[in-house]
């Protein structure tokens, strides 16, 4: 297979930045928008035409999918530790192509309506543009290090995005926190792939991933060595899930994401709902084989309990939140809390390799819906410009088409069959239930309570209270309501995919099956919340408030999102610059700075004393003179001898 | 060879005038009499280069030859002192040292 062309998918939004971002004066708004779209389209359409070619005609031999790679060396060290750039070309990465494509693509349309008139809307094409380069590349490459660079460059994108509004200080402090804590993940993950490098000798993919023939254990030696109870390459893959873990909003690293709704609803449905904050998860399915048999997957471990416990947290938190975008970010985290769990219960042979299947798949269409429920919530967001649910309330009169998309997105999200949630939810929980009860329990109340939340949503805002317009609120553009239809057309058929046809943790197709039981305990308990909703929320009424006055003190922690802004702000802050940096700061202006500045000061003062010297008087320099030859005449004439 | 006269009284006396020269140098505080006073000392060490001409090398003349340049050399800069002194004349109404000590720090 002929993988060059792959190269042009990335490059396309990258050369669309570079036009966009030097010619920002020059180029008419319009224009940038349409080239935007146009570049994207260029790309989503090689990635489908990749996609075509990948899994129906040369993917795969003998049953089994190949992994095709073309790279150059970038930087040498020894004969196996090098650092390429290049594309590799596997089914997941190919997946995430299209995902990556097909969202942004759709995002770049949405904008054309929703940023219409904004001054910085060239330069919001060119991020976009940026973003989706960074994201193609991080996705497509061959080694932990070209995935750190790109890793890096989407942290920048989605910063330069949060930020955009940047005359709004709560955007700017949000992009710095979302900078920040990521970067500070970020930084567990450069330790990771250097003791990685250290320890196993090499960064490429394949490498580290070969398992076996018999698919029982790696073929890599590294040289073992151990720290604390756990073999280094568990440390390092710790570590590296750190890195995941910050991307992707897992506890307790999550802080950033709720923030990171500052920035416009566009750049919420592309980086922080569907692509860049799954790049955890796909950093996890991409290092799988390691994870699954480094130490008996003790590291997978740590993966699926991190993973449920935000799913179960985010989703706690999503019950009580009243900013649209909030309840969808914190559902965002629960959702990729669940990809983490299903990647964590996974195993890498055939069939047991459901969970493996399930997370991408669950990747794949929680994009859509996703992205299709922030989209929806941006174009009501346009219409009454509030973020409040407060100010929302009986919208279905006024926005019919953002009303049934955002349904279907519900209802898929809700695990409702025959949308696309219920199929990718069903396969997950169908996974943690084979290997973990416990799990499975969680995985199904989180279950419960995200049709539970999604539906107080979306009662909230298409029907519950008559709320009186100051403007009627108005449908949204075709170029906003195109992408809503689109991807709810997406929402319906992608569970229809038969996933274990294409993706699975060994490559080999299985043909994957639909537990009924399991699906009808997990559809039940969607339909109990959904039905729970409707009663809280279809009329305007004060059960829910009655209700979250019972639990009281539950509701306030959960309101608060549990303080861990707080505590974050109180560890940093009352403790790291109170009592470690502050003192070690004096300690450096005092000490360190003061010696500097002392035999400076000392300099000045004996130079003021001393400068008397030179009186400009020429019989003083006479005098001077004289008396130091007569001083030297002396000291020869009688103590030289 | 002077007949009477030895190389260590004429010394004494070029050493006498040189610190003469000296002393006036460093307490007159009139530039002229510093400039007189800086004669002297050229004066001496002219003397000197004679003297040691004559009595250790009789047969060659240099001594002789230099002591005529540093004549002639104390006389350019003669010349010129006396030019800037005027001209420092011009500008402060003043010969004096004291009214001088501006070329500092």
């Amino acid at each position: 297979m002929n993988i060059s062309y792959i190269l042009f998918i990335p490059l396309i939004p990258l050369a669309v930045f570079l036009l966009l971002g030097i010619f920002n004066q020059q180029i008419k708004p319009a224009v940038s928008g349409y080239i935007g779209v146009l570049g994207l389209s260029i790309s989503a359409a090689l990635s489908y035409y990749a996609a075509y070619q990948y899994f129906f005609l040369f993917g795969k031999v003998d049953g089994v999918y190949q992994t095709f790679v073309e790279k150059t060396v970038w930087m040498n060290f020894t004969d196996t530790l090098h650092i390429d750039m290049g594309i590799l070309i596997d089914p997941i990465s190919v997946m995430m192509l299209i995902v990556v494509t097909t969202v942004s693509l759709m995002v770049h349309i949405y904008s054309r309506g929703y940023m219409k008139g904004d001054d910085g809307y060239t330069k919001f094409f060119a991020f976009l543009s940026l973003f989706s380069f960074s994201m193609l590349g991080l996705v497509l490459a061959t080694n932990l290090f070209q995935i750190y660079i790109f890793w890096e460059l989407v942290g920048v994108s989605s910063y330069l995005l949060i930020g955009y509004y940047y005359t709004k200080t709560s955007a700017v402090a949000a992009a710095k926190k979302a900078f920040i804590v990521t970067r500070f993940a970020d930084f567990g993950f450069l330790i990771g792939i250097l003791i990685v490098g250290y320890y196993a000798g090499t960064f490429d993919f394949q490498t580290l991933n070969a398992v076996n023939p018999e698919g029982e254990g790696l073929l890599l030696n590294w040289a073992s060595s151990s720290f604390m109870g756990l073999s280094v390459i568990t440390w390092a893959l710790l570590l590296i899930f750190m890195g995941g873990a910050g991307k992707s909003a897992m506890f307790p690293l999550h802080i950033w994401l709720p923030d990171a709704m500052e920035g416009p609803t566009p750049v919420s449905a592309l980086i922080h709902a569907a692509t860049m904050v799954v790049a955890g998860v796909y950093l996890v399915a991409r290092l799988f084989p390691m994870y699954y048999f480094v130490e008996g997957g003790f590291a997978l471990n740590i993966v699926a309990y991190v993973g449920a416990f935000s799913s179960l947290f985010a989703a706690i938190i999503a019950l009580t939140q009243t900013d649209i975008k909030r309840v969808l970010a914190f559902s965002t985290m629960s959702q990729i809390g669940y990809m983490m769990l299903a990647l964590g219960v996974s195993s890498y042979k055939g069939e047991e390799g459901v969970g493996y299947m399930a997370s991408m798949f669950h990747l794949f269409t929680h994009a859509m819906f996703k992205a299709l429920l922030f989209l929806g919530a941006g174009s009501v967001i346009h219409a009454v410009h509030s973020n409040y649910l407060k100010d929302m309330g009986g919208l279905r009169k006024y926005m019919p088409i953002t009303n049934i998309t955002f349904l279907i997105a519900a209802l898929a999200i809700a695990g409702v069959p025959p949308f696309a949630g219920f199929w990718s939810k069903d396969e997950i929980l169908v996974a943690a239930f084979e290997k973990n009860q416990l799990l499975y329990f969680v995985g199904l109340f989180v279950a419960g309570l995200t049709a539970f939340y999604m539906f107080r949503l979306y009662f909230g805002i298409f029907w519950g209270k008559d709320t009186q317009y100051k403007h009627a609120p108005h449908e949204s553009p075709i170029s906003m309501t195109f992408p809503l239809l689109f991807l709810a057309f997406m929402s319906i058929v992608a569970g229809f995919i038969p996933f274990s046809e294409f993706v699975t943790a060994d490559k080999v197709a299985f043909e994957g099956h639909l537990n009924y039981p399991m699906a009808a305990v997990a559809v039940g308990t969607g339909l109990v919340g959904i039905i729970l909703a409707w009663i809280f929320y279809k009329k305007e009424n004060d059960l829910a408030e009655r209700f979250s006055n019972a639990f009281g003190m539950l509701y306030k922690w959960a309101f608060h999102k549990f303080y861990f802004d707080e505590i974050y702000m109180f560890v940093t802050k009352k403790i790291i610059f109170d009592r470690v940096s502050a003192p070690i700061a004096k300690f450096d202006k005092k000490y360190v700075d003061g010696t500097m500045e002392g035999i400076g000061n000392k300099t000045v003062i004996i130079s003021e004393k001393i400068k008397g010297l030179q009186s400009g008087r020429l019989q003083d320099y006479a005098m001077f003179f004289v008396s130091g030859v007569v001083v030297v005449a002396l000291v020869f004439i009688y103590l030289w001898t | 060879m002077i007949a009477g006269i030895s190389i260590y009284e004429i010394f004494t006396l070029t050493s006498i005038l040189f610190f003469i020269g000296i002393y006036g140098f460093i307490t007159r505080k009139n530039l002229i009499s510093i400039l007189i006073s800086l004669e002297l000392i050229l004066n001496a060490s002219a003397i000197n280069f004679v003297v040691i001409n004559k009595y250790l090398y009789p047969d060659v003349l240099q001594g002789v030859f230099f002591s005529i340049f540093i004549i002639a050399v104390a006389a350019a800069e003669t010349a010129l002192a006396v030019a800037i002194i005027i001209n420092l004349y011009r500008q402060i109404s003043s010969v004096e040292v004291k009214d001088t000590e501006i070329m500092k720090y």
